[in-house]
């Protein structure tokens, strides 16, 4: 009992430093990439309170419900967009020998399971909020997330495949070197399915802010405006860990495995690096073109991947 | 489903009894209650999308008891599947078409009587059912009797045929959805208006005429050119 308390409340602390380390992180990313000045002289070295300024600034404002909007809807929006990633970090082994918040049989399906309902809380916010952007922002999010986890859900059933078993523990245990070359197009598609997920650029069409202002989130302010923020940035979090642990063998690393776990935390961090700078760099995809990209590529794709996954799976056993 | 039973573990005698419950069953019991009253108000409730998302705490509620009964994989497919997928879809639909914040008068169905008289049917037949078929029977739970492995070797061991008749069922009832809503109603199907990935254009403003763009792909599919859609236009009989 107190294991599972320990390790609910370690997950918990994860859960409120990672995602804030990222947000800096992007802060710092993007003032470098764009040569942006701003970020870089809050609290004089190199802009280090930023993220504090930015925390307090989002917790004095007022946080206003529309006149017009459904109250109890709109105000649980951002708890059902958020919890569904803190849930999920529970089940994403970190390290060998359970170094995991909860070790769950059907791990991978699990968390693919769960991460889906994170849609319902912006179909929520987005419909609760009675303005017309929001309510277009809500569907381009729920047709976008309908869409790409289909891809995703595929991309993680060939890794499944390839270790023969739905444990996400038991999937790094199996890891070899070959999977990198065996599962790319899986990493690929995974990857980029999970970026659709979060609606981060080049996929943020249902949030497009210079065309719907701000979709799904227009009405919101203040610390219900900063829970959909946490909740994109510990969306990052858990997209890049799941990635290094399906695809890039999680603990395993070229030196011994006793700091296991440290590679883990490594390669969640450079993927998510990634996520930024595909952020910073590329331009936003049309929404016919979001759709069409799902379906006519990352689908195909994926179903390549399980073709291949198979036939090799068959040749060497 | 006796081929889980009986990978779940010996079907025990009455051993044990109602009056000494244990606290997985009082558990099961609470949030089967939690679920019968969600479900209640899905469907009592006046306002569209709210009926929908207490069908969420519904399907939600089912999960949790899924996982009681340690079918741990059936309680996942029923999140990814319902809860991520089926309601979504459902309130997708509410969402685009009419959903109005606050009451919807319009919603109240005339033959509500018959519709309660239907599900108090159907709820009575499987109550019998359930109570017939396990009157005094005890399942062991706890033995890894629903875990993905135990299901999947029932599945795809015992269940194949079954499966894989509703499977077709399935697509049968996808292709028709698809057939009915493509060309249901009266007058042509409408063009889809997308170009390809790269060469779409922005559509215009109907009052203002578009500039024809310079160059090699100019003259953009208007949105009621019917020539790209003819030939996946399903054939209709009038």
């Amino acid at each position: 009992m107190l294991d599972t308390l320990l390790r609910c409340a370690a997950a918990l602390v994860v859960f409120l430093t990672f995602p804030l380390i990222i947000g800096q992180t992007e802060h710092k990313v993007m003032a470098h990439m764009q040569g942006r000045l701003g970020p870089m002289y809050a609290g004089g070295f190199h802009g280090w309170a930023q993220l504090v300024a930015d925390g307090v600034k989002f917790a004095q404002k007022e946080d206003i419900v529309p006149a017009g909007a459904d109250r109890r809807v709109f105000q649980l929006a951002p708890a059902v967009s958020l919890l569904p990633y803190l849930i999920v970090l529970l089940a994403i082994p970190v390290g060998p020998d359970g170094f995991v918040g909860q070790a769950v049989d059907a791990g991978l399906f699990f968390v693919l399971a769960v991460m889906g309902v994170g849609v319902i809380g912006k179909l929520m916010a987005g419909w609760a909020s009675a303005n017309k952007f929001s309510l277009l922002g809500g569907l381009r999010t729920a047709a976008q997330l309908m869409s790409y986890e289909l891809p995703m859900v595929l991309a993680a059933a060939s890794v499944a495949m390839a270790a023969g078993t739905l444990s996400l523990p038991g999937i790094v245990d199996a890891f070899e070197w070959y999977w990198i070359p065996w599962q790319a197009i899986g990493a690929f598609v995974f990857f980029t399915a999970g970026l659709a997920e979060l609606q981060r650029p080049p996929f943020d069409m249902p949030v497009a802010d210079s065309e719907i202002i701000f979709g799904a989130y227009t009405e919101y302010t203040g610390l219900r405006f900063a829970f959909f923020l946490l909740s994109e940035y510990a969306g990052i979090l858990v997209v890049s860990a799941l990635t290094a642990v399906l695809f890039l063998g999680g603990w395993h690393g070229p030196l011994p495995d006793d700091l296991g776990w440290l590679w883990t935390v490594l390669k969640t961090f450079a993927l998510a690096f990634v996520v930024i700078w595909l952020r910073v760099t590329y331009p936003r995809l049309r929404e016919d073109q979001l759709m069409r990209f799902a379906w006519t590529v990352l689908i195909p794709l994926a179903l390549v991947q399980l073709a291949l996954t198979g036939v090799i799976k068959v040749a060497i056993s | 489903m006796s081929a889980l039973f009986a990978a779940a573990g010996p079907l025990e005698p009455a051993a044990r009894s109602f009056l000494s419950p244990t606290g997985v069953e009082i558990v099961f019991l609470l949030v089967g209650v939690a679920v019968l009253g969600s479900a209640l108000v899905a469907v009592t409730t006046k306002q569209l999308v709210h009926a929908a998302l207490w069908l969420v705490v519904a399907l939600g509620g089912l999960a949790v008891e899924f996982l009681l009964l340690t079918a741990e994989f059936i309680a996942w497919v029923q999140v990814l599947i319902y809860l991520g997928s089926v309601v979504v879809l459902v309130l997708f639909g509410l969402m685009l078409t009419k959903a109005p914040i606050g009451r919807s008068p319009d919603a109240d169905s005339g033959n509500r009587w018959v519709a309660l008289v239907v599900a108090l049917a159907a709820a009575g037949t499987l109550v019998t059912l359930m109570v017939d078929a396990f009157r005094s029977a005890w399942i062991d739970l706890g033995a890894g009797g629903g875990s993905t492995r135990a299901t999947g070797t029932s599945l795809f061991r015992h269940w194949v045929l079954p499966f894989e008749a509703l499977s077709v069922l399935l697509l049968a009832a996808l292709v028709g959805a698809v057939v009915l809503s493509r060309g249901g109603g009266r007058g042509k199907v409408p063009a889809p208006r997308a170009g390809r990935l790269r060469a779409g254009k922005p559509v215009g403003t109907p009052g203002r005429a578009v500039p024809a763009p310079a160059g090699p792909d100019a003259g953009a599919p208007k949105p009621a050119d019917p020539a790209p859609a003819a030939s996946t236009t399903p054939p209709q009989e009038r």
